[in-house]
């Protein structure tokens, strides 16, 4: 018994080790998991990037879920994740909603000009004064909302196809499946 | 020939601030005491974005925002700790370099500990087995054996 005591002792090394690299390989290290999840997105107020006299509420977006999609013309991985926005914007079932992030509305126009504009509604916090009560760190991320107005998820991070179909198509599916 | 190196080293002493210049951004402080409460608070807390600094050292675009809020707010009145509750309703606990004691953070303040005590437990069985070897070791044979045991 007491020789296999080193041997008992490297397994459970080598078990907490490889938990280590199995958790960490898993989900993304840097990304925070919101406080905001199941809570009432933040009230805000935001004129619209190509219709600055017009905003858009918390209020005026109530009563249908959307994906809210926080991006900037300087973010670069904001263009990694823009095809796949493009692409699937019209099965998502839900509403995508720009966010344009701490942007020059003249660099966001530009960038959407060359990219590809796949929002029904865009918005525009030069400010970044907004974001702050969205807990938003880094473009780009994105926040399922449902109809009444509570952030159900949240993706830190590029949206891949992945993303799209191992979280988000699921997440929107449920929101789906409630009673309204 | 001699002056051109002394004006390129002129040149550099001038220029030296240049690079510190971009981080520095002077906040309208009504005094001392405020200035010294705002660098104690924004050292405490952790740049969401930049995750290895405080927000005080970070020249992360979201560290200006946040320590811009911070000065707002404390311009409203607000204690330290509701500052940092603000940030930790936005941001999670995650933003505190100083997590609070909680049943989700026994195991962090706590883990060190039980180690220490598993450490101090092995060494604590190993020296009671080498003693109770020793102490009926009188005859030189067993007392051979012991030697063995302790070549490693």
């Amino acid at each position: 018994m007491t020789r296999l005591l080193p041997f008992i002792g490297f397994l459970l090394l080598a078990g907490l080790l490889g938990f280590g690299i199995w958790w960490n390989t898993g989900h993304d290290q840097t990304a925070i998991p919101s406080p905001l999840i199941n809570k009432p997105a933040p009230d805000f107020k935001l004129p619209l990037l190509y219709e600055p006299a017009q905003t858009v509420s918390r209020a005026s977006l109530m009563g249908k879920p959307y994906l809210l999609n926080v991006f900037a013309s300087w973010c670069i991985e904001c263009g990694v994740e823009h095809p796949v926005l493009q692409a699937e914007a019209s099965t998502l079932g839900v509403a995508l909603i720009g966010y344009n992030y701490k942007d020059a509305p003249d660099d966001a126009k530009a960038w959407l000009a060359t990219h590809g504009n796949p929002y029904s509604v865009l918005m525009a916090d030069t400010s970044g004064q907004t974001a702050i009560d969205f807990g938003v760190y880094a473009a780009p991320e994105s926040f399922l909302v449902d109809a009444h107005g509570v952030i159900r998820y949240k993706h830190i991070g590029p949206i891949t196809m992945d993303v799209v179909n191992d979280e988000l198509k699921p997440a929107i599916a449920s929101l789906q499946q409630e009673p309204h | 020939m001699r002056t051109l190196p002394r004006i390129l080293l002129l040149a550099l002493l001038l220029f030296a601030g240049a690079a510190f210049a971009q981080a520095i951004e002077p906040l309208p402080f009504k005094d001392h005491v405020e200035e010294l409460r705002y660098q104690h608070l924004t050292a405490q807390l952790r740049c969401p974005m930049c995750q290895n600094e405080t927000l005080a050292d970070s020249n992360a675009p979201i560290a200006r925002d946040l320590r811009n809020q911070i000065f707002q707010l404390m311009q409203h009145g607000q204690s330290d700790a509701q500052i940092k509750q603000y940030l930790v309703d936005r941001y999670s606990e995650f933003v505190l370099y100083d997590p609070p004691v909680a049943r989700n953070t026994w195991l962090l303040w706590f883990g060190p500990l039980l180690i220490l005590l598993a450490g101090a437990g092995t060494v604590f069985a190993t020296i009671r087995k080498r003693s109770r070897a020793v102490t009926p070791a009188t005859s030189p044979t067993a007392h051979a054996t012991v030697d063995e045991g302790d070549d490693w």
